[in-house]
């Protein structure tokens, strides 16, 4: 094969614009009329998921909380403790797979699937990078909050099927807890889509892109957006049950509430599948507000930082590190804030978020309609 | 409805306070809290930075007066055995064997001076008992017995914490009690005979 035809075979696939090329290559991608593309498709979130939680989501969390409390973490396996997740994991792949007696065997066992499927679903809409999307709905956002959702059946599968009453208090708080944060959520995301005009993710992020970088992102396009981003990353800390909104598995009170009975493999899935909705919904909230794939360097004269810091895998890393970003503030709130009562929790939801994501509502609408 | 919004602003400002706290802890965790004491004019401002000691690996130094894990010197010790009947919770045990009028120069004196008059074959201390009261050291007679700056002696084996200090082997400490018992049976048999003669 000559240069010239590979950097023809090649080209489009790193440096093109149009969307989608990488997962659309796949989907065509068979063996033996095996539709091996789509399984590839489907399995790149999910090592993403993987990897992302063992290294920057478990070792990571554990560094940044010990840094913020003056410690220093994990630091006996491995150089920096770098190691230590892989000993876990191993520790947890050894453990004896428990099913309590007087556990609801199916519920018990099925409750941690749910939970990871919940969180992975969410994943086919999300636009890792402008050539990169499991499926393209024109529904996205809506399909993503909507999956998101279906956690909760998990949690409370998984609670009540332990048959114990701390695991019982910590579904049936999750439970009153979902009514609670997804009206705002869904509001606040709702303005979002309305300065978009639509509800598929990769247009929502082929609009936000322009030559001025992150001047383009939505959270800069109205004076009001700010609202509506602060109170769905708000909703969404509820969401993914982290601090200060960890009322569901409460250790304080619940010794760890819905998994308390999990242990082995079924509370590593659990614990996967809060990690994997820890960067969904960091991956929803820059998306929508803060551009998702594109780079927020401006284009200045010559120096085209925009330009040069766009395209497919550029895009992955952008992606990636505003859902980093997001984590990493969702971390520091969890070692900054202690947790809320339940009242408290409702409070806030109900008499706070949804009043001001009515008028974010409302006011968003107006700008669209009124300013050109 | 000022309340309402009040509290909303005392939620915004004291969440940006904390988080700005977290925050400047986490950009300080790079380097080591400094170790002023309470007396330093410093104390109060060297609040951050990493606070923890890797404890195997560093130490703080105990004080070269602590009194810690107890020890007994035995080239020191008479075998008076006055640290056995005074500890309160008996970890020490003693046994001793009297010198031979002929051996008394092979076992030698004290540091100051004194002259041993007893073989200390076994001197054990059961140093996971010993609670570090030091009262066996305030009724020894030669001040072999002491706590020593040691704090760190864990171990696997709980019979490893009986810490052996007797000065003999077991076949020497046999040596020397049949002589003792052959220089008593003579001096009983000289003893008889006198009672006899007389």
């Amino acid at each position: 094969m000559s240069t010239t035809a590979f950097s023809q075979f090649s080209m489009p696939l790193l440096m093109g614009n149009s969307l989608n090329v990488w997962s659309e290559a796949l989907v065509g991608f068979n063996i033996m009329g095996l539709p091996l593309g789509l399984i590839i498709i489907a399995v790149i979130p999910l090592l993403f998921i993987a990897l992302y939680s063992l290294t920057y989501g478990v070792y990571g969390e554990r560094k940044i909380s010990a840094f913020m409390q003056d410690r220093l973490g994990p630091m006996e396996v491995g150089k920096w403790g770098i190691l230590q997740t892989i000993a876990d994991i191993l520790k947890l792949i050894q453990k004896e797979d428990i099913v309590p007696t007087s556990a609801d065997k199916f519920l018990f066992v099925i409750g941690p699937g749910i939970l990871f499927v919940g969180s992975f679903l969410a994943y086919a809409v999300l636009p890792f990078s402008p050539a990169f999307i499991g499926a393209s709905l024109n529904v996205g956002l809506y399909y993503a909050i909507g999956i998101v959702a279906i956690e909760v059946v998990g949690i409370l599968a998984a609670g009540w099927g332990s048959n114990n009453k701390w695991s019982l208090y910590g579904a049936v708080r999750s439970v009153a807890q979902i009514v609670s944060y997804e009206i705002p959520a869904a509001i606040a995301l709702l303005c979002g889509a309305m300065m978009a005009g639509t509800l598929d993710m990769q247009q929502i992020n082929v609009l936000q892109s322009g030559d001025y970088g992150f001047a383009h992102f939505y959270l800069f396009q109205s004076p009001i957006a700010w609202l509506p981003f602060l109170i769905y990353f708000i909703a969404s800390l509820a969401e993914v049950n982290r601090a200060p909104f960890d009322i569901p598995e409460a250790e304080s009170e619940l010794v760890a509430g819905y998994f308390t009975e999990y242990s082995g493999m079924k509370f590593a899935v659990i614990f996967l599948a809060e990690y994997g909705s820890m960067f969904m919904v960091s991956a929803i909230i820059s998306v929508v507000f803060l551009g998702g794939w594109n780079s927020p360097l401006p284009n200045l004269g010559s120096f085209a930082l925009n330009t040069w810091t766009n395209g497919p895998i550029w895009g992955a890393f952008w992606m990636i590190s505003k859902g980093f970003f997001f984590i990493f503030v969702q971390m520091w709130l969890r070692w900054t804030l202690p947790r809320l009562r339940v009242d408290q929790l409702m409070y806030l939801c109900w008499k706070v978020l949804t009043p001001f994501a009515f008028i974010s509502f409302v006011l968003t609408a107006l700008w669209e309609i009124y300013v050109p | 409805m000022s309340e309402y919004f009040g509290n909303i602003k005392t939620g915004a400002v004291t969440i940006a306070t904390g988080m700005g706290i977290t925050l400047k802890h986490f950009f300080n965790a790079v380097h080591r809290k400094g170790d002023a004491g309470l007396d330093d004019v410093d104390y109060f401002r060297q609040v951050d930075g990493l606070c923890t000691l890797q404890y195997p690996h560093e130490t703080i130094p105990t004080p070269p007066n602590a009194r810690y894990r107890l020890n007994n010197d035995i080239d020191d010790c008479i075998g008076c055995g006055q640290c056995d009947r005074a500890c309160p919770i008996g970890c020490i045990t003693i046994e001793t064997i009297k010198v031979a009028p002929d051996d008394l120069a092979s076992c030698g004196k004290t540091r100051d001076g004194q002259q041993k008059k007893f073989w200390v074959p076994l001197f054990d201390i059961d140093v996971a008992k010993c609670m570090t009261c030091g009262i066996c050291t305030t009724v020894c007679p030669t001040e072999c017995l002491a706590h020593t700056p040691v704090a760190d002696f864990s171990e696997f084996d709980r019979s490893n914490f009986i810490y052996h200090f007797g000065n003999l082997t077991r076949l020497e400490a046999e040596a020397k009690r049949g002589k003792l018992a052959e220089i008593q049976a003579k001096a009983k048999a000289e003893k008889e005979k006198k009672a006899e003669e007389n």
